[in-house]
């Protein structure tokens, strides 16, 4: 079965590096503009791994991880954040979100498709 | 610069466009800091900067990334309060988003960056970063400041560094929560035993009796080992993610280093508790302080712009346009086609046509709504530019910015920018009084600039209004005197001195100054206007200010059209451009010499300009006294142009003559009547230009 993805960004170009190599990879990828939209989303379908940048407006990431931790369909499902080397708060403020794990800020297609693979 | 692959490269250019709109988001959001330290701009402005710097790093585009990081760091200091927001800061902020707007530019274009500047502008970012070490801040924002390569630094292997390669003896004991985050110790295994040959023993302990046992905790450890030549950073790697929801000991089989030495627990590592300790407090606030004030921020997400537009190419809606044009065409030529036919089927023939006409008609407006763009896209450059000049010219101003919504047609947009700028700047630097003067004229200190739009009947209608000095008319007559532009014994009205100033080479500044020229522009900004088919004009009062108004079609690709006759050909003339349409009556029409003939409408003497002379056709009659004139106006001159009929009034889809035919003078493009037949669209402003070329001009028309 295809696995989806829920790619989360407020940037559009990231978004579309993000689609370009995990759809090239062959999963299927739902994607969403800051945290509000991502919950919407995520509520009205499953999706087998969520990778969300941080900074956004309406509700940030690590908002987000915590919010679709609550949801019970959520529990158990792969989240990644994406974040900048220099933030090693932001990392453990997502942890202790529920956040499964992270990728750090800048990466190219093959170490988001490695990352990916860990978890999913 | 890297290379990238085409897919990449295609993203990039997503990337540029994406950072432009980041550094605009930046420098508005920079400006009204001036005022107020508001959490949701500085939020704002700082999520900018950093997908700025995530792009360019990703793409590749390492300068930029360096060069944002210093950026993103002080940002992120004064988010967080740990450093005070100061107005030098904020200048220095304001130059560091035009300097990235150039390493954009040179970056897509793939041309040298300006290396001096950059540096130049990264010493003062540093300079603002070391000036007080900032303890509260977060360890990564300050080892980022010392550092501004750290956006390619690779994540430092945690712990000492160890060259040391080979077996490793590990102690894995998970929280019982473990699982939670969905870290689970079987992948990590799997991980595990593609670095070398693996055995994990799992010590079951801490397993609860059954009926007390929560399937969803992990209640086993592991003793692992591990054989082969393996690096400590591959292991830390793998229990990166859980390594503070772990007890974790990681010693080297069979070595000679002290075992101590290399111990680290995960939750107990010296390094990475005070970190955390730390940052916990200071990371919450901002998240607080960032939810709160969201609610009740409606306008600051408006200013943030981000509307949830798609972006399309010109090209493809220009052809929708074009081909809606062709519909409307049709539509309306099978309307006169049904005129002829017989009576019987005409009523349902006649149903079906009007109904296609307003189907036709909502779908061109809709279309039409594509290219609209509100006129914030023009406003949103001025909060910079009054910022800057006020400064420049020590003037206190206060911009007030109105209607930013109000859409227009995008290549009216662009076209209207420029114009627009040299108003405000004319404003700035000979309108508004510096703060002595006006405390002396008895006014507040800071002066104000308005820039309102608004629509109106079918037009936007564009303010520039100031309440500064207004214009010295005594002045401007005097200078249209000396000028010879006035007949020395011409009475003139408030409004038509007011606006002299639009007339070519007038300028009335007692000292030329650097920001708004020597007094070529204005006649430049009427030109400009007057081609997108507008009209500009000014009203004053001396001592309470000036108001400039505007008045645009909202697009250029239809125009509300009087159709006119002259002879068997059929002329269109923009309606925005008639003043009024008059029976001539015989008595009011004189000869002068050079058999120029001009017709007397109340006061002034109007240019009779014939259409059938203009473009050889033969009319119903040569006689200024049979017929009609319409009076039209552009660049403040008003010519008469004599035709034969009026038809009637109607948009009409603008088809370029230029890009089918030639340039032709006198002519702004043609269109397609419902009869198939083609009809020139008079260009108003180049005719009159025309006509005065030929002796027929503006002078003549104010001369009594």
């Amino acid at each position: 079965m295809v696995k989806r993805i829920l790619a989360v960004d407020d940037s559009a170009s990231m978004r579309q590096m993000v689609l370009f190599t995990l759809e090239g990879a062959g999963y299927e990828v739902l994607q969403a503009c800051d945290g509000v939209e991502a919950l919407d989303m995520a509520r009205n379908s499953t999706v087998d791994l969520v990778l969300t940048d941080v900074h956004m407006r309406r509700m940030d990431g690590i908002t987000l991880v915590r919010e679709l931790r609550s949801l019970p369909s959520y529990k158990f499902v792969p989240m990644l954040i994406l974040t900048t080397e220099s933030s090693q708060e932001k990392k453990m403020d997502g942890k202790s979100a529920g956040a499964t794990g992270w990728i750090v800020k800048p990466f190219n297609p093959p170490q988001l498709l490695a990352t990916v693979a860990r978890v999913i | 610069m890297t290379t990238l692959d085409p897919e990449m490269a295609e993203i990039a250019k997503v990337f540029f466009q994406e950072s432009r709109e980041g550094l605009d988001v930046m420098e508005s959001g920079l400006l009204s800091l001036d005022a107020t330290a508001d959490t949701e701009n500085i939020n704002t402005i700082f999520r900018a900067a950093h997908s700025i710097k995530g792009g360019s790093a990703t793409f590749g585009f390492a300068e930029v990334a360096d060069f944002t990081h210093g950026v993103e760091t002080l940002l992120d200091e004064m988010r967080n309060g740990a450093r005070p927001i100061t107005a030098a800061a904020i200048q220095t902020l304001l130059q560091a988003c035009d300097c990235l707007r150039e390493m954009v530019a040179a970056t897509e274009a793939e041309q040298p960056l300006d290396k001096d500047r950059i540096a130049a502008l990264n010493a003062d970012i540093t300079h603002i970063l070391g000036e007080r070490p900032n303890h509260a801040s977060t360890a990564g924002a300050d080892s980022g400041a010392a550092d501004t390569g750290a956006a390619h630094a690779a994540p430092a292997p945690t712990g000492a560094p160890s060259e040391r390669r080979g077996g490793w003896r590990i102690v894995f004991e998970p929280v019982v929560d473990l699982l939670r985050a969905r870290n689970e110790p079987t992948r990590m295994f799997a991980e595990l035993n593609r670095l070398g040959v693996f055995t994990a023993l799992a010590d079951a302990s801490r397993v609860p009796p059954l009926d007390e046992l929560d399937p969803e905790s992990c209640y086993l450890s592991w003793n692992i080992e591990i054989a082969g030549e393996i690096a400590r950073a591959k292991l830390d790697e793998v229990f990166d993610w859980v390594d503070s929801r772990c007890r974790l000991e990681i010693t080297p089989t069979g070595s000679s280093v002290l075992p101590a030495a290399e111990l680290v627990t995960g939750a107990g590592a010296p390094r990475v508790l005070p970190n955390v300790a730390a940052s916990t407090h200071a990371m919450t606030a901002p998240a607080e302080a960032q939810r709160s004030p969201a609610s009740v921020s409606a306008p600051v997400q408006k200013a943030a712009g981000e509307s949830g537009s798609i972006r399309v190419a010109t090209e493809k809606v220009d052809n929708i346009i074009n081909l809606v044009g062709e519909l409307l065409i049709t539509q309306s030529m099978l309307s006169g086609f049904a005129d002829g036919i017989d009576p019987n089927d005409l009523d349902r023939l006649r149903q079906g046509l009007s109904q296609l006409a307003r189907n036709t008609r909502e779908l061109q407006e809709s279309v039409m709504q594509i290219r609209m763009l509100p006129i914030s896209f023009a406003f949103n450059r001025f909060p910079r530019i009054v910022h800057d000049l006020s400064r420049k010219l020590g003037k206190k101003v206060e911009l007030k910015l109105l209607g930013e919504g109000t859409e227009v047609d995008k290549t009216v947009l662009e076209k209207i920018s420029d114009p627009l700028v040299h108003l405000v700047r004319n404003a700035l630097d000979h309108g508004l009084e510096t703060p002595d003067r006006r405390l002396a004229a008895g006014k507040l200190e800071t002066g104000t600039l308005e820039l309102a739009a608004f629509h109106e009947g079918g037009n936007i209608i564009i303010e520039v209004r100031d309440d500064g000095a207004g214009l010295n008319k005594a002045r401007i007559l005097q200078k249209a005197r000396e000028r010879a532009l006035v007949a020395p014994d011409q009475e003139l009205s408030d409004e038509q001195i007011d606006n002299l100033i639009f007339m070519p080479g007038f300028s009335t500044a007692e000292q030329v100054s650097d920001v708004s020229g020597r007094g070529v522009g204005m006649d430049v900004v009427r030109r400009n206007i007057n081609d997108l088919g507008g009209h500009v004009q000014i009203s004053s009062r001396e001592g309470f200010g000036s108001t400039i108004r505007i008045r645009l079609p909202l697009t250029l690709a239809i125009l509300d059209g009087q159709l006119v006759r002259v002879g068997k050909e059929v002329y269109i003339i923009s309606l925005l451009s008639i003043v009024e349409t008059i029976q001539v009556a015989r008595e009011r029409v004189n000869t002068l010499a050079g058999r120029t003939e001009v017709f007397r409408l109340r006061d002034e003497y109007l240019p009779v300009v014939k259409l059938c002379d203009q473009f050889s056709v033969e009319p119903d009659s040569r006689s200024a006294a049979d017929g009609l004139l319409v009076v039209v106006e552009a660049d403040g001159k008003r010519v008469g142009i004599l035709v034969d009929d009026l038809l009637a009034q109607q948009q009409v889809v603008i088809k370029s003559l230029e890009s089918n035919f030639k340039p032709v003078s006198g002519i702004a493009g043609a269109t397609i009547l419902g009869d198939g037949t083609v009809a020139l669209i008079i260009d108003v402003p180049d005719f009159i230009r025309a006509a005065a070329k030929h002796g027929v001009g503006a002078v003549a028309a104010h001369a009594a």
